[in-house]
């Protein structure tokens, strides 16, 4: 993802962009994306007035999917902000953003297999193959491990332009997942929803961006346009002829 | 048999401890593994705040007998707290602890149910009126919610063979229908149509007649909680939780089978007769073991029983049925 904006200079703490990002942006973010699982922790023991209620392992299970969900859906969307609030930086944050959507995932499966079914793996293999919603689910999971792999330094280098491309599996990803929370809920599906209509404007715009759909689209506006006016000028001929 | 007592704040443990504590031959017969259903009382009076006392007389000389089997499994009741801050009552919300958090704002009193359709006495009648003819009794039942998790709950209640007996059902009653109050005002779920409201089950009259099926007002001794259905609602303990109707207005006896909110809703995952059946899955889940409530972290799972293991009781109902179709 390279863009035309030229890296901001704005003196901050008198620290150039690189050294924010490394000694408080990223060390920020980093905490603030652990803090949902501190949470969990707390509630588990007690902790700080917290409570994961009756059925803890159910309240894991379902908070960790919806982080996961969460996560993912903060790793879409900063493309879009960096170049709408045009903050090319950001970028750097990506990453660590998208490799915490993957640790939630595994999260969410490991208090599913470990918790929920009890390490049965017969029951975790019927669910896999039985339970579309999982099916769904665990494809998701899946499909995540080759993106976390290749997401270091040196595997962006060796991969060089297939990197991006293979990297563009988390659209998929994000739909399988928001298809799994979808087809989970029981009845009230106003929640999935959301995540949904979330997931189409992230979507929608790296569609709206695309060069080569832009280009088709002021084609069609453009020929629209003539056809209007066309039209337009047919019409008053016809007026004025008796 | 396992008998593991769930790991709880102190704070939240004493309503069933008091309740055990006062009861100590109770510990020592579920500690057999059969439970007796417990108490009658010899003047129903109920009190119009939730979680107060129950008026009713202990006497287990006029106990109906052990309800609860499967001695194998872990039938430690579940504690006052998981039985209230764990509910699935979508007219307060969908989240298990939105009951819990709104129910308070439904006003139970005064509280009419009108009686209807095919049967002798029908009419109108205030909640104490209706309740007075009945002595109250004490059980102690197992409850499987179709989404495959379970508790062990002692309701206080009548059984509703007595309750519909006393309304001389005529021979054209082939069905017993239920409604639950319609008020969106102090229900805030109901201003969102996931499900239609009101709320309405029913059952075969030969399943309602049943000695296990149970018209509740009271738990652990005390008045209903909003959450669990005060001031009045259903339990059939071979049946998935959902049949359990909360918050009744209308009971109506009628000829054809009367349609069910959640069969209405999905009639492909939830059936009329809703029967616990572990051959018989949810299509997005299997219904083959469940979660008990309280136990511990790892090896929370169990076995669930044909009819939530009440066959000896029921399972004449649905003799030469195919219980596949029929869900």
């Amino acid at each position: 993802m390279t863009t035309s904006a030229p890296p901001v200079k704005r003196p901050f703490l008198g620290l150039s962009v690189e050294r924010r990002y490394r000694l408080i942006y990223k060390p920020v973010v980093f905490l603030a994306a652990l803090a949902p699982l501190a949470w969990m922790v707390c509630g588990l023991f007690g902790w700080l007035g917290c409570s994961d209620g009756v059925d803890p392992v159910k309240f894991l299970e379902l908070r960790c999917g919806k982080t996961a969900l969460n996560f993912i859906m903060l790793t879409l969307m900063v493309t879009p902000v960096r170049e709408l609030a045009k903050l090319p930086h950001l970028i750097r944050l990506r990453r660590m953003l998208g490799l915490f959507a993957f640790f939630y995932v595994l999260l969410h499966f490991t208090v599913y297999a470990v918790l929920d079914l009890d390490l049965n793996w017969r029951m975790v293999g019927a669910d896999i193959v039985k339970r579309p919603y999982i099916t769904v689910g665990f494809s998701a999971l899946l499909l995540l491990i080759p993106l976390a792999v290749t997401s270091s330094n040196r595997m962006m280098r060796r991969l060089g332009r297939r990197w991006s491309r293979l990297h563009r599996l988390i659209y998929l990803i994000a739909a399988l997942g928001v298809w799994h929370f979808y087809w989970e809920e029981k009845i009230d599906e106003r929640t999935p929803l959301k995540y949904a209509a979330v997931l189409a404007v992230l979507l929608g715009y790296r569609v709206a961006r695309n060069a080569r759909v832009r280009r088709w689209l002021a084609g069609r506006m453009d020929a629209l346009r003539r056809r209007t006016q066309r039209k337009r000028a047919l019409a008053c001929d016809t007026q004025r002829s008796p | 048999m396992t008998t593991r007592i769930p790991r709880i704040p102190p704070s939240q443990i004493t309503p069933s401890e008091v309740y055990f504590g006062r009861r100590a031959f109770l510990a020592s017969a579920l500690a057999a593994g059969t439970t007796a259903a417990l108490g009658r009382a010899h003047a129903a009076v109920v009190p119009a705040r939730a979680g107060a006392p129950l008026a009713y007389s202990y006497d287990a000389a006029e106990s109906v007998g052990a309800l609860v089997h499967a001695p194998d499994q872990n039938e430690t009741p579940n504690t006052w707290h998981q039985i209230t801050n764990y509910n699935n009552y979508y007219e307060f919300g969908t989240s298990k602890t939105d009951p819990a958090e709104y129910a308070g704002r439904l006003q139970t009193r005064p509280w009419s149910i009108t009686v209807a359709g095919e049967a002798e006495r029908t009419g109108t009648f205030a909640l104490e009126d209706f309740l007075k003819p009945y002595a109250l009794e004490e059980r102690i039942y197992r409850f499987r919610c179709v989404e495959a998790w379970s508790m062990v709950i002692p309701w206080v209640g009548i059984p509703l063979a007595t309750m519909l007996k006393h309304f001389r059902p005529t021979s054209r009653a082939k069905y017993v229908a239920f409604e639950s109050v319609y008020r969106p005002s102090q229900m805030r779920g109901q201003r969102v149509p996931i499900l239609q409201w009101p709320y309405r089950e029913g059952l075969r009259i030969d399943e309602a007649i049943n000695p296990l099926a149970f018209m509740v007002v009271g738990l652990y001794g005390r008045v209903l909680p909003n959450q669990n259905g005060a001031p009045l609602r259903l339990i059939v303990p071979w049946k998935y939780g959902f049949k359990g109707i909360k918050a009744i207005v209308r009971i109506a006896f009628t000829e054809t089978q009367p349609p069910t909110t959640w069969n209405q809703a999905r009639p492909n995952y939830y059936g009329f007769y809703a029967n616990v059946n572990p051959d018989v899955p949810t299509p997005s889940w299997s219904q083959r073991t469940e979660v008990r409530i309280g136990n511990p972290f790892f090896h929370q799972r169990q076995a669930t029983l044909m009819f939530n293991g009440y066959g000896k009781e029921v399972a004449y109902l649905y003799r030469g049925m195919n219980l596949r179709k029929y869900f």
